[in-house]
């Protein structure tokens, strides 16, 4: 920190502010998702549970689309690397002129709105199909290959990209010196460019995977009555949301986080043995520290945590704490009940016969407590005032209608 | 050794409208050391690129031991190239790089490891072998990429510019080097350089070429003490070059009318010359003698600029009649520096003096 300028502090709180501004929602989601509260919050804190966790991997339709992603995700990596590469292999070949052509035809598909593209998709097969005289059974009306096709058609550019920016810095003359070397062209293909080329290699098919899988504006036309993993989540999110998505968050996160750290070790440990500077280092120099701080390990050790933690969690029973919630709530839910008689009984004493209309409602089980309108501060029933201060504290809008319904 | 020869018989390679090299038309004889010497840009690299297949010449063919090589790709010809910036694999160890054109034949690892062990003794490097190619110094990369060119034994090894790299102590042990694995070996070495030192000390015979025109071929001493062309005479090595009309020939003895007065040197290559031809005379700095006061025929009356000491030699810049001169002249420890400005006659012998037709120079 420089004092000199004077904004230690001021640097220091925004910093605090920026971090709060990125990871705070994160947090607030991970807390909540263990929350047996049934809609997604940390106040108030009802029980600690894991049953979100059981409610997602128990959601059918978001497990199924969970595996339609998957097969859709590794078929797009499997197409889109290879394409990828020899759109950027036929780039580095041609002739500037040709070569400024090509890009912009190549890089297209990313300029276009996806949703265009996925309605074009169904468009270009459909009608190839009908052309062809197949059936609504065939693969042009199928879902999953329309949408493998679709995403194929621009996530192939972006691994084209990936290809692109590592074959600048290739030399060359190195294939060059292959061939002169004897090697043939494939050869030399094998030998030299692909092992050069095999770190962009791993990212392509890594964004390629990530790309397609939360590919939401092509694929919710391409699958047609299907859904994928991503177009599930958003209509669950559109038809309300739960803490589950929470849940999903929580996983989400920690792989991330796992591979973030494996991958910190792996760049880390291969610094080190670039620079021939591993016996003089205190991690990497130590047998047993260097055997921990392989990234083999560090993913064994993390994936281990993780699990004990899953286990040991899954193992927690919210059973007792949740009845004893639901207790309480009856019990509070019995004392507004007793109080709202009692005020109904004193206004029958005040004024006689006229007053007794008003309190229309009264007569079912829960008295007037589930109406909202009855909470309203200075709504229509006067002498129900009192109860209003209540509301705002303890547990703020647990008896809204409907949010009983999903325990 | 003629099966090695390599015959580039009339052979012209052009981009385009743009002509990189013009006509060459030569032999080069098996198990010579063969430099092609010429300014940057002059297509010397096209040439060599011609030679081991990279391209195919646009008119004329490359005969190496007596088949004409086209269509023949460079993995399928008998040579090997050294490139400029050496192109080893950075991804592979000295061995592995040593040991590529085995591994692309199919030979196992066992004895492709024994070859490579052979070579990087051969080369005075052994037990490298594991280290990856950025942790060698120039020097020793330049001496991996030999190895590893070396290692199926081609008929030819063709070498672009590849000291340029090099600091100048390192590259002056790189050419004794270089020959010696050159007679070692018994090879065809064909070796392009902008430098005429390393042209000059290192091969058998040379080319000097300028913009794609092969000017010259011939050994080092006639390149240096007969030049055929103006070019090459003003390319190779340092020289005074006096333009002048041709007023008189008798023999050999060709005299010019120049600004600095009647000279007379000698017409290379027996030449015949009618009066009044622009020609120039071409006088090497070490040919020149001060001779203090005497007006004598083949004199040039000038006056000192600066003198530079370079240790063996003392260089004396002059100016006569507005024409720069250099001589250079060896140290022998007398103190006998000239005074700026001061006056002064040079003069030399005509043997020494060539006369060439006008055409281009080097550097103008
Ligand atoms: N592939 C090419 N296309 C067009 N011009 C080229 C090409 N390769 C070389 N040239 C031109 O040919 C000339 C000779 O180049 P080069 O052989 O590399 O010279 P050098 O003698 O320095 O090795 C240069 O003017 C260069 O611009
Ligand atoms: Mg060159």
């Amino acid at each position: 920190m420089n004092k000199g300028t004077g904004g230690g502090a001021i640097a220091a709180g925004y910093s605090l502010l920026f971090f709060a501004f990125l990871f705070g929602p994160l947090i607030i989601m991970v807390i909540t998702a263990f929350n047996s509260s049934s809609f997604p919050r940390i106040t108030p804190w009802e029980c600690f549970t894991t049953e979100w966790f059981d409610e997602l991997f128990g959601n059918e339709r978001l497990m199924a689309g969970l595996v339609n992603s998957v097969i859709i995700g590794v078929g797009v990596v499997a197409i889109s690397v290879p394409v990828g590469l020899a759109g950027a292999l036929a780039l580095s070949e041609v002739g500037p002129k040709v070569r400024a052509a090509l890009y912009t035809v190549l890089i297209t598909p990313i300029l276009i709105p996806g949703v265009v593209l996925g309605i074009s998709t169904i468009v270009f097969w459909g009608g190839l199909g009908r052309s062809v005289g197949a059936d609504y059974g065939s693969i042009f009306f199928d879902g999953m290959f329309l949408t493998l096709a679709g995403q194929v058609t621009f996530i192939a550019a972006y691994a084209m990209l990936v290809f692109l920016a590592r074959l600048q810095r290739f030399d060359p003359t190195l294939t060059e010196a292959a061939l002169d070397l004897g090697a043939t062209p494939g050869q030399a293909f094998r030998k030299i460019l692909l092992p050069f080329l095999s770190p962009a290699i791993g990212s392509a098919a890594f964004l390629t995977l990530l790309a397609s899988f939360e590919n939401y504006n092509t694929t919710v036309f391409t699958i047609l009555s299907g859904n994928t993993f991503t177009t599930t989540l958003a209509s669950k999110v559109r038809h309300g949301t739960d803490p589950s998505l929470s849940a999903l968050a929580v996983i989400i996160i920690a792989v991330t986080l796992i591979g973030a750290m494996v991958h910190e070790a792996h760049t880390r440990r291969a610094e080190v043995m670039r620079t021939g500077q591993a016996a003089r280092s205190k991690v990497y120099g130590n047998p047993v520290l260097s055997v921990l701080a392989h990234p083999v390990m560090v993913l064994v050790l993390l994936v281990a945590m993780g699990g004990g933690l899953a286990y040991k969690a899954s193992q927690h029973d919210a059973r007792a704490c949740k009845q004893q919630i639901l207790d309480d709530k009856r019990a509070l839910q019995e004392k507004l009940l007793e109080e709202q008689r009692e005020r109904i009984r004193a206004q029958k004493a005040a004024t006689p016969a006229p007053a007794a209309p008003s309190s229309g409602p009264a007569p079912s089980s829960f008295g007037g407590a589930f109406n909202p309108g009855s909470l309203a501060p200075g709504s229509a029933p006067a002498p129900a005032a009192p109860a209003t201060p209540k509301t705002p504290s303890g547990f703020g809008g647990a008896f809204a209608p409907g949010s009983l319904k999903p325990n | 050794m003629t099966t090695k020869d390599i015959v580039l018989d009339h052979v012209s390679i052009r981009f385009g409208s743009y002509t990189a090299v013009d006509n060459a038309h030569l032999t080069i004889r098996g198990g010579e050391f063969f430099s092609f010497l010429g300014p940057s840009g002059c297509g010397k690299t096209t040439l060599l690129r011609c030679v081991s297949g990279f391209s195919e010449p646009t008119e004329g063919r490359v005969l190496i031991g007596g088949s004409d090589m086209k269509g023949v790709g460079p993995n399928k010809r008998p040579t090997a190239l050294i490139f400029q910036n050496l192109a080893l694999f950075p991804l592979m160890s000295v061995a592995d790089n040593i040991a590529f054109p085995l591994e692309v034949r199919g030979i196992s690892k066992k004895q492709r490891r024994k070859r490579a062990d052979e070579l990087l003794d051969m080369i005075a490097l052994p037990g490298v072998g594991d280290k990856k190619v950025h942790e060698l110094s120039g020097g020793q990369r330049q001496r991996v990429a030999i190895a590893r060119a070396l290692a199926v034994e081609p008929d030819i090894l063709l070498l672009d510019e590849p000291l340029s790299a090099l600091d100048l102590k390192l590259r002056h042990h790189m050419r004794t080097e270089l020959r010696a694995i050159q007679q070692r070996v018994g090879l065809t070495f064909i070796y392009i350089t902008h430098d005429q030192g390393e042209a000059l000390t290192m091969s058998d015979r040379v080319a000097v070429m300028n913009s794609g025109v092969i000017e010259q071929i011939g050994d080092p001493e006639s390149i240096y003490n007969r030049p055929k062309t103006s070019f090459v005479a003003s390319f190779v090595g340092e020289t005074n070059a006096i333009e002048g009309k041709v007023v008189l020939q008798a023999g050999e003895i060709v005299t010019l009318e120049t600004p600095v007065g009647h000279l007379q040197g000698k017409a290379a290559g027996g030449r015949r010359y009618k009066n009044g031809d622009p020609c120039y005379l071409f006088i090497r700095p070490e040919q020149l003698e001060v001779k203090s006061g005497l007006e004598a025929p083949n004199t040039i009356a000038a006056s000192v600029v600066k003198e530079e000491f370079e240790g063996s030699a003392r260089i004396l810049f002059l100016k006569a009649n507005g024409i720069d001169m250099r001589i250079t002249r060896v140290n022998r420890g007398a103190s006998d520096a000239l005074a700026n400005g001061q006056a002064l006659v040079c003069a030399f012998d005509p043997d020494h003096a060539t006369v060439l037709p006008h055409g281009p120079l080097a550097g103008a």
